[in-house]
């Protein structure tokens, strides 16, 4: 590993080959999600829809929380400038929070739910069957216990090392996910208190916490890649970050719309969510803004078009779409409709997926023990990225289409069609929708045999990095 | 960025900022926790509303349907359904699925108890009459 600054750096190699994994199945399953939309009855009643939809989501979860994981174990040792607290207490915290995401989806597969329910012990603490949070009981107190040691590894070391902007936000959020988790076991029996603060565990993460995490991950990675100065590398984070939680916490608001909650959360919620792209436009800036000042040109080209692709595709999925039904007299109608799952997919790939594989871009050659990829696979890489971002941006166009056209004819026309007849309405747009995923799929292929792609003898290896012009 | 705005003062409004933003989150929680009473049918959900609502969790509901427009998208929101279709079609809907109809969109059949069905349906009334600030904008949800 001549190519590792800390050898401690080596345990975040099986996180990376278990985020991708996990990837493969996530996609699997959201294949089978596609056609069950247009093929009702399909694979009914081996997997019904319900159970690949939370292999489909959980699976996102546990491999984008594998990133972020190894992304950590990565980056905190060389921002601290010494090696990890305890490399064993990683690699320990791998096989259990592996071994815990395989059996639980095992589970979800093998039992019917209430079964699975049953089995766990969820009379003792009701916390299943909320989305998201369909975890049995032993594998969400499995979360806290890796989460807690987790974050006991990573602090130690930046007690004991250099602490940098960068490393602390990505502290700040980790114990911002884990400490957000908690409310996971909060069900009480009212729904709408329940729902109140299930938003806590979903929102704070993905519009809150989750974009700390991002942030210092896209920060390392570009310090990096462009060699700009770390002190404005940093400043940029603390001004995309404050803009993250100033408009992400009281943008939880824009769940409150309809559930119970009063009526002044359309404003509260309305004019903060309002606001919430402002963080994302700015990471989008700060990535070409330092591409731009690049003082060196990195041999790892494909790391530096994830990251940029990240910027661009975060602010799009996130901001963007986001921000198209975030306002309350529009939510009114597109609540809970296909134009939310748009926005579901683009946000969580622009934002998430892609910093995951951009900070896997670019470590994980140094992990495999070169300095960067070959040229050939490093093309692939970049095929597979074009192939799967704009897939994944006409998955949402489909989806966007289904979903006003659904709002038109549920919710809007003088005579309101019911549910499944507009359903049968939206097939050509579902099928197109499926089509453009297994496009994706393709790209994913692509991805994958990206890692083992050589160059062929003639080709000329790729140069070392090269010192700046000035 | 200009060179008098420092990184330890973007440093200082990224925590004063969020501790600021945190309490006034924590404030307008406290005043909603205290409004939602006068906002659900009944300020303590009964047992049998209670029961319904672990049952609709244990069966995995949100995997397909919504409620108050949160959930999946596959399947009709239920957050009106006792408005919309009432409890015996209710009882009766779930009682009869799946429906085998090829390409259809399939419900498992989950084996409830006549006890079951009447506490499933006791939840989704109560749902159906909290104050949603008039969502869904019709019956059709």
């Amino acid at each position: 590993m001549m190519h590792l600054q800390y050898k401690s750096q080596a345990v975040a190699k099986p996180y990376f080959i278990a985020a991708i994994a996990l990837f493969v199945g996530q996609i699997l399953f959201g294949l089978i999600l596609g056609l069950q939309y247009v093929i009702g009855d399909f694979l009914f009643p081996a997997i019904p829809f319900n159970v690949a939809r939370m292999v489909h989501t959980n699976l996102l979860i546990v491999w984008l929380l594998f990133g972020f994981m190894g992304a950590a174990y990565y980056l905190v040792p060389e921002e601290t400038e010494t090696e990890l607290h305890s490399p064993l207490l990683a690699q320990v915290l791998f096989w259990v929070f592996l071994i815990a995401g395989a059996l639980t989806v095992v589970g979800y597969l093998a039992v019917p739910y209430a079964t699975l329910a049953e089995m766990t012990g969820n009379d003792l603490l009701e916390t299943m069957g909320r989305e998201f949070l369909e975890q049995p009981l032993p594998t969400k107190v499995g979360i806290v216990v890796v989460a807690l040691a987790f974050l006991y590894n990573i602090g130690m070391t930046i007690l004991k090392g250099r602490k940098t902007a960068i490393s602390m936000i990505l502290l700040i959020g980790l114990v911002g996910l884990a400490v957000l988790f908690l409310f996971a076991f909060y069900n009480p029996s009212n729904l709408v208190k329940d729902k109140y603060f299930w938003w806590w565990v979903v929102h704070l993460w993905v519009e809150g916490v989750w974009e700390l995490i991002m942030a210092a991950i896209l920060g390392f990675v570009l310090l990096r890649v462009t060699g700009v100065d770390r002190e404005v590398i940093e400043k940029w984070l603390y001004v995309i970050v404050t803009l993250a939680l100033v408009t992400g916490i009281i943008g939880t608001g824009h769940h409150y719309y309809w559930i119970g909650t009063p009526a002044y959360w359309q404003w509260w919620g309305g004019i903060f969510s309002a606001l919430e792209p402002l963080p994302f436009f700015a990471m989008t800036v700060f990535c070409f803004n330092m591409v731009n000042r690049r003082r060196r040109q990195h041999p790892n080209k494909a790391a530096t078009l994830w990251a940029l692709g990240t910027g661009v595709m975060a602010f799009l999925g996130a901001g963007v779409w986001g921000f198209l039904h975030t306002l309350a007299p529009i939510n009114y109608y597109t609540h809970g409709s296909q134009i939310t799952a748009a926005h579901g997919h683009l946000a969580f790939f622009g934002a998430y997926v892609m910093v995951v594989l951009t900070i896997i871009s670019y470590a994980m050659p140094m992990l495999r023990g070169r300095e960067v990829n070959p040229e050939r696979a490093q093309v692939l890489e970049m095929w597979s990225f074009w192939l799967m971002t704009v897939s994944m941006v006409f998955i949402t166009l489909f989806l966007t289409a289904a979903g006003i056209l659904q709002v038109w004819l549920q919710r809007i026309i003088d005579n309101p069609q019911a549910f499944m007849a507009v359903q049968d309405q939206l097939a050509l747009f579902y099928w197109m929708r499926w089509m453009a995923g297994v496009v994706f799929s393709i790209g994913l292929a692509v991805y994958l045999y990206s890692f083992f792609a050589k160059d062929k003898p003639e080709t000329v290896p790729t140069g070392e990095i090269q010192p700046a012009a000035t | 960025m200009s060179a008098t705005f420092t990184k330890a003062m973007a440093r200082n409004i990224f925590y004063g900022g969020t501790v600021f933003f945190i309490l006034l989150f924590l404030a307008l929680t406290f005043h909603t926790v205290r409004q939602i009473p006068q906002r659900i049918p009944s300020e303590t959900p009964s047992p049998a509303v209670a029961r319904g609502k672990a049952l609709w969790e244990t069966r995995n509901c949100i995997g397909c349907h919504t409620l108050l427009g949160e959930g999946a998208y596959f399947a009709p929101e239920l957050g009106n359904v006792y408005k919309r279709r009432g409890a015996e079609f209710i009882k009766i809907w779930i009682k009869v699925q799946p429906t085998k109809v090829p390409g259809r969109r399939q419900m498992p059949q989950f084996h409830f108890t006549d006890e079951q069905l009447d506490d499933l349906v006791e939840f989704l009334k109560w749902t159906s009459e909290i104050n949603t600030e008039n969502w869904p904008p019709n019956i059709q949800g």
